[in-house]
């Protein structure tokens, strides 16, 4: 694969063999690319067990089509069936592989390694070596991951959130290998997270250009650089708890285990206090990378800019107290109720921040209807539902009727899929150019948009009303259920928009694959982009920058009345005939 | 295709408090996310690239800030505010219904065992009458169920009671409800058990008083015959 990424910017990696050029490289924008293609690798996987579970809830019983089944043994789908304890595991692992695999990397390992160096102005990571460690640890990992659908008893059947007691003993799974294999997986794993993350802290803190003040730095580095410090705080959490069970599985401990006075809820104060973070962690970069692209494509400043600063703290923040919300129906305290919801339904302030300001970015711009802007637009409009549906959730009492139903999979996959995977797309289609130095294919992107669009809301909106109806999530079968039995035929449509949905996928790995190779060469600053990023070449060579740029701006110059251009490069000098430079650089930004 | 967002009809006292509260929701949700697509639209019209156009210079408006921000601030904690007053009436441990008819409802993979008191009327007893997969209660009484499990964490979920909470191996959770209409309604296990999770449903029988009385002197009789 790596055979695609090197054309045309050979000339950078002088003096590089091919083996340092392209698989142990320390090389930020190479690492990036092998996380790129990794975590898509992954996502495609994530993507085929969500195919394989949408088979079974629509067509329930019925054998895999296109005689799949010959290819899966009879511990899994004998005859194409799929059997329930292979269910939970494709549960598990979708949401795993998703989570864990693909759209983690895809957000702090691709654009964290991409975007934080060039956009500071910097030659390279902190530690590039960790760097590379960290790259390194994420295939190790995958197939580890990956291994465990072969092992006798299957993969790990808990659910992603593996709440023991279940998850403790193959007793109660038939997973007894797998579940193992799953918490080594991870625990390796977190390695990656954290080595990556310190790297993104120092280099931000650390090796920022002449003049990039921290009101300086473009959104997406904001962004990464508050994920990273959630990953460094809240990774570490999961993998304590990750290794207390694995004790609890192989050496008869019973830090969750009730027998000898293990505690169960305890496994779900420690995995939620992990687990919410982390979905800031999975959300943050894609706000990010949306405020550069509708800032870049309608031409105007990030409205509001400091206070979308603020909200990105204030997420972070507020991320780390509420994850008692996943718990209100779980035994825990019911005093502890009310302050989750206070602090749950406080969230969503930032959140309104940030969609207003999105809003109010685009509101007399001059709005380019390029890829990367529709999938932005579209992340603005599906985290919108996404967080309103939140408000549901995080009222106490209504989560009564709707945990665990399907509107918190309608919820989850607002936020994540609208949200993240939309932003992701955004995110690659922009920078896709000062990667591979050529543009993306505009028509095959906006042919896969606009699938994409369609049948994602078709697929996961009426989710909502499976949930309002009382059906359940994670049941291989729902028909066993009198009362859910008139769902099918919603079931049965949702199943086939995310067929659609799923083959929209591969126009864009067509696209990307052929863009790289064929694409039309694209310049320095194909986007009459302001960011640092933009003023080295397409694809930068070792060390980005010819000579360490000044910065002189803040990243969102843009349609500046004293201009002729509607851009200004955060690093073009200060024409000292018209405007002076001022004494204090804070105040060149706005304000 | 059922696409409707209305809740189904509930058969429990505070069913209709947390409908309606879930209605307010879906209203201000609803108007909120109507309006902001719409704008979201219009803007994407209206500010479209055309020759010769060029964007204002608008770096933001901390009046506008402010304004957006209070906004959400208020109604979000309004709403946290109402669903506390029902929170606390249907999990608040001081307002559990005094004299409710006790059951122990006990949960292993995959089925839900229910305990009545026997003649002695002291729950946990060895006369205590045994009901598999059925929850017998009465209708128009305030009803404590006091959850276990013997393995993993399950969930029993009564959808038109709008009841639901988790089984905990370890610990005994009370919960409360009084169901409004006899007749059966579904049970269901709402958290990830096992494999055999997707079948462990069960159904939860109302009567009227007497009938409920009738059932359990049945039970016992068929009890001592059984000895």
């Amino acid at each position: 694969m790596s055979n695609h990424i090197g054309e045309g910017h050979s000339e950078g990696h002088h003096d590089q063999g091919f083996i340092k050029t392209y698989i142990f490289s320390t090389d930020h924008k190479m690492i990036a690319k092998q996380f790129l293609i990794t975590s898509l690798v992954f996502l495609a996987i994530g993507g085929i067990l969500a195919a394989m579970i949408r088979w079974q809830l629509g067509f329930p019983g019925q054998p895999l089509p296109f005689n799949l089944g010959a290819i899966l043994p009879d511990s899994m789908a004998p005859g194409g069936i799929i059997l329930p304890e292979f269910y939970n595991s494709l549960v598990t692992m979708h949401a795993t592989f998703m989570v864990f695999f693909a759209l983690m990397p895809l957000m702090a390992g691709v654009f964290g390694n991409l975007l934080i160096p060039l956009q500071i102005g910097a030659d390279d990571m902190a530690f590039p070596r960790i760097n590379m460690l960290s790259f390194w640890i994420t295939p190790v990992a995958g197939a580890i991951m990956l291994a465990s659908f072969f092992v006798e008893g299957g993969a790990a059947g808990a659910g992603w959130t593996s709440y023991a007691p279940l998850s403790t003993s193959g007793e109660w799974t038939g997973v007894y290998m797998g579940q193992i294999l799953w918490l080594v997986s991870l625990i390796i794993l977190g390695f990656s997270s954290i080595t990556g993350a310190l790297n993104y802290v120092t280099t931000v803190i650390a090796m920022r250009a002449p003049g990039m003040t921290w009101f300086r730095i473009p959104l997406a580095t904001w962004s990464l650089f508050i994920t990273a410090w959630l990953l460094l705080l809240a990774i570490p959490i999961l993998t304590g708890g990750l290794i207390l069970l694995l004790f609890d599985q192989t050496i008869g401990t019973a830090f969750f285990r009730p027998e000898g006075s293990g505690e169960p809820l305890m496994w779900q104060h420690i995995f939620w206090f992990f687990g919410h973070p982390e979905v800031y962690i999975l959300i943050l970069p894609a706000m990010g990378f949306v405020s550069e692209v509708i800032a870049n494509r309608s031409r105007k400043p990030v409205f509001g800019y400091h206070s979308m600063v603020v909200a990105i703290v204030a997420i972070a923040f507020l991320g780390w107290i509420v994850w008692g919300h996943h718990m209100f129906q779980s035994g825990m305290n019911p005093f502890l109720g009310m302050s989750f919801m206070a602090t749950t339904v406080v969230i969503a302030v930032p959140s309104a921040i940030k969609t207003f300001n999105w809003m109010g970015t685009l509101w007399k711009g001059d709005i380019h209807f390029d890829t990367p802007l529709l999938h932005a637009v579209s992340f603005v409009a599906l985290f919108v539902i996404g967080g309103l549906s939140g408000i549901f959730l995080a009222s106490a009492p209504v989560d009564i009727y709707l945990h665990d139903t399907y509107f918190i999979v309608a919820h989850l996959h607002y936020v994540l899929v609208g949200g993240s995977l939309f932003g992701i797309f955004s995110g690659i289609t922009f920078w896709f150019p000062k990667m591979f130095g050529r543009m993306m294919n505009e028509g095959l992107g906006k042919i896969h948009w606009v699938i994409s669009f369609i049948a994602y809301n078709l697929a996961f909106f009426p989710m909502h009303n499976l949930g309002v109806q009382g059906m359940m999530r994670r049941i291989y079968d729902p028909n066993q259920y009198e009362f859910l039995q008139s769902l099918q035929s919603t079931n049965t449509f949702i199943s086939k928009s995310v067929f659609v949905f799923a083959a929209a996928q591969i126009i864009f790995a067509v696209n990307f694959f052929w863009s790289m190779k064929k694409g039309k060469k694209a310049g320095d600053n194909p986007w009459d982009s302001n960011g640092l990023e933009w003023a080295c070449p397409s694809p930068p060579p070792h060390g980005n920058f010819a000579e360490v740029p000044v910065v002189h701006r803040g990243p969102y110059e843009y349609s500046h009345p004293d201009r002729e251009e509607d851009f200004w490069p955060q690093d073009e000098p200060i024409d000292l005939g018209n405007n002076a430079p001022s004494a204090n650089p804070e105040n060149e930004y706005g304000e | 295709m059922n696409l409707s967002w209305l809740m189904p009809e509930s058969v429990s006292t505070f069913g209709p408090a947390l409908d309606n509260l879930y209605y307010v929701i879906l209203w201000i949700t609803g108007i909120v996310f109507v309006v902001t697509e719409v704008i979201l639209v219009y803007f994407m019209i209206k500010y479209r690239h055309k020759e010769g156009r060029k964007a204002e210079y608008i770096e933001g408006s901390s009046k506008a800030e402010w304004i957006w921000t209070s906004a959400t601030a208020v109604i979000v904690i309004a709403i946290a505010f109402y669903s506390k007053g029902i929170w606390d009436e249907i999990r608040h441990p001081d307002m559990f219904p005094e004299n409710a008819y006790e059951l122990n409802v006990t949960a292993r993979q995959y089925e839900w065992n229910a305990s009545y008191a026997g003649p002695d009327g002291v729950l946990g007893t060895a006369d205590d009458i045994l009901s598999r997969n059925q929850v017998h209660i009465p209708v128009n009484e305030p009803v404590i169920v006091n959850l276990e499990s013997e393995d993993v964490i399950h969930s029993f979920f009564l959808p038109e009671f709008r009841v639901k909470h988790d089984a905990v191996p370890g610990a005994v959770w009370p919960i409360w409800f009084e169901a409004t209409q006899t007749g059966e309604f579904p049970l269901a296990c709402a958290e990830l058990c096992g494999l055999g999770h997707y079948r462990m449903g069960g159904t939860l029988i109302v009567h009227s008083r007497e009938d409920f009385d009738n059932w359990l002197s049945e039970m016992q009789m068929e009890a001592e015959d059984g000895e």
